[in-house]
């Protein structure tokens, strides 16, 4: 059986497309619906994510002595980017692999926007979501452990830079598993991986943890606070942390928009 | 002339799982006109959403070729989405947003400047009467609402093609009134193309210009409703319902039993005009009379031209 007609002009009086949004303006509207969602669905959990992390830093003030102040920064730095960690690793890996898993995907790929742009606006609007907590956990664990407040302003590009690289990271999990559970688990798994290697100092970490520790790109930003927290960061060293762990985002952020499309095919597949 | 909207041509999908192939559709042809209110109607399985997502860009078929308006169907900043709204049977990716977000958003991420997409959706939920739910999650509202609110968000952008996967689901009818209102609206000054999914009879009956019958992944008829019910005018539906179980020995019910199918005391037999009539007659007539509870005697639908055509369910819906 065929469904075809027979008399039809192919394409000479076809409506005018529409022009496409640039990828800045995808990005922006992407992030916009994303943040105003936020608002609505996402309070409670950053209010958990808040609170295991001022929970750590009460919990070790009682291990850690006042004249310690490279555990104590490390504590601090370690605890405020562990709430990125859990927003961006943990709640976007299952954001995207519950998306991907009940067709979600279909609304944005039906859009005329790139999965680049679905991904950046996505990830963006959970790197924000986890700032507010961040320098709540900063501000309380730099006056717990009696740090200088004097370059606390630079866990604000910490926590910027952290939250786009780890969410882009937890974007890159949800969408890139095939099965949602499987993307909260590992999800999960590399939030518990940045609580052990971020929170803890590393001085007190054999040589081969080392490594994966410097493999993680929360690493950058923990260590480019923990230098700040103690009081005498050098401009050159934080453009470095800072540079590496926008280097993982990108290279992160990338990776999802690939994954992206064919995600949306293999969707109801 | 008439301008083609969708051409599609000898798609067919394939997914594989383990050893076994399963065929979503398979060799799918079918022009879609432009400016047509065109029906996709099959039973639940029958490769209704797989054809659409394929005309939007969402699944690339295996085989064949998608085109609109002549041009290859694609997904990207380049591709279909700047001629085509779609509307999925569900939205998860909208249900935590407030509704007015939700249709501002769709028209920014359709190209649409801010200015543009706050003065459209206030316009889109005044028509369907949404504007005192504006600042609702839509995951907080009615099943009912929560479809009309993504009927806005399909709305938005004012794209010359609608593509809607079963669009009044769950609407009661006078929002059912309400979106065919607001289709048809942008049909007459828009030239809107419609291509909806549905396994509504009377609404495929009632709204569409063309229908194509799926079943089993193919297309088993493509016309107008009105030349495809022709196309069985020779026969009658009888129904009839069983108030306690008729006389099997009765003639009249013999017959009945051996061609209707049975949902409990409820039959359904299609069948010439003549024989209705002897039927009607026996059963009106004889001792089957007493177990009638009631009858009726319609003319065909587009349910009975699937199953004339070897339809395989009889799952559609009639309400």
């Amino acid at each position: 059986m065929t469904g075809r007609t027979q008399v039809h002009e192919r394409t000479s009086t076809a409506p005018p497309a529409v022009a496409a949004p640039s990828f800045a303006a995808a990005v922006a509207g992407v992030y916009a619906g994303q943040l105003a969602r936020a608002r609505a669905a996402r309070g409670p959990l950053l209010f958990v994510a808040v609170l295991q992390s001022l929970g750590i830093e009460i919990l070790l003030r009682g291990v850690v002595r006042h004249d310690q102040p490279a555990t104590s920064s490390a504590i601090v730095a370690g605890s405020t980017i562990l709430v990125s960690a859990f927003v961006g690793l943990n709640l976007l890996a299952q954001r995207f692999g519950a998306l991907r898993a009940n067709g979600a995907l279909d609304y944005y790929g039906a859009l005329p926007i790139t999965g680049a742009a679905v991904v950046v606006g996505t990830a963006a609007s959970y790197a924000t979501f986890t700032i507010p907590g961040a320098l709540i956990t900063a501000t309380v664990g730099t006056a717990l452990f009696g740090l200088p407040f004097t370059y606390l302003w630079l866990a604000v590009p910490a926590c910027v830079v952290a939250g786009l690289a780890l969410s882009a990271v937890g974007a890159a999990i949800g969408l890139g598993l095939p099965r949602p559970e499987l993307a909260t688990t590992v999800g999960q798994l590399a939030m518990t991986a940045v609580l052990f290697l971020s929170v803890i100092p590393p001085a007190h970490f054999p040589a081969g943890l080392r490594g994966v520790r410097d493999a993680l790109p929360s690493t950058y930003p923990v260590d480019a606070l923990a230098a700040a927290l103690r009081g005498h960061p050098s401009a050159s060293g934080q453009l470095w942390r800072l540079a590496v762990a926008m280097g993982y985002a990108l290279l992160a952020l990338a990776l999802a928009g690939r994954v992206f499309r064919r995600s949306v095919d293999r969707a109801r597949g | 002339m008439t301008t083609t909207a969708f051409e599609v041509l000898g798609v067919s999908r394939c997914y594989r799982r383990r050893t076994d192939e399963v065929w979503a559709n398979r060799d799918i042809d079918l022009d879609v006109p432009a400016g047509d209110v065109f029906g996709i109607l099959g039973p639940n399985g029958a490769g209704k959403s797989t054809l659409i997502r394929q005309l939007v860009g969402l699944l690339q078929p295996d085989h064949g070729v998608i085109r609109l308006f002549g041009e290859p169907v694609r997904s990207g900043p380049r591709g279909v989405g700047t001629r085509l709204a779609y509307l999925a049977q569900d939205e998860p990716a909208l249900a935590e947003m407030p509704m007015a977000t939700a249709v501002s958003t769709t028209a920014r991420l359709r190209g649409r400047s801010r200015r543009d997409a706050r003065a459209a959706t206030v316009a889109i939920l005044d028509e369907l009467a949404l504007a005192d739910l504006a600042h609702r999650p839509l995951v907080t509202l009615s099943g009912g609402q929560r479809r009309l609110g993504c009927i806005a968000v399909a709305l938005a952008g004012d794209l010359p093609v609608l593509v809607l996967d079963e669009p009044t689901t769950g609407l009661d009818p006078v929002a059912r009134r309400a979106v065919w209102e607001a289709v048809s609206a942008r049909r007459r000054q828009h030239g809107t193309t419609v291509v909806l999914v549905t396994h509504n009879v009377l609404e495929a009956e009632a709204v569409l210009d063309r229908v194509a019958i799926l079943d089993g992944g193919r297309v088993i008829a493509c016309d107008t409703p009105g030349r495809l019910k022709a196309s069985v005018s020779d026969e009658v539906r009888l129904d009839v319902v069983w108030r306690s179980d008729p006389p099997l020995d009765d003639s009249a019910v013999a017959m009945l039993a051996a061609r209707a199918s049975r949902n409990g005391p409820r039959w359904s037999a299609r069948m010439n005009e003549l024989e209705a009539r002897a039927a009607l007659d026996g059963l009106l007539s004889g001792p089957a009379l007493r177990c009638l509870d009631d009858f009726t005697l319609a003319t065909p639908t587009l349910e009975d031209v699937y199953l004339a055509l070897g339809g395989r369910n009889d799952d559609l819906e009639r309400s």
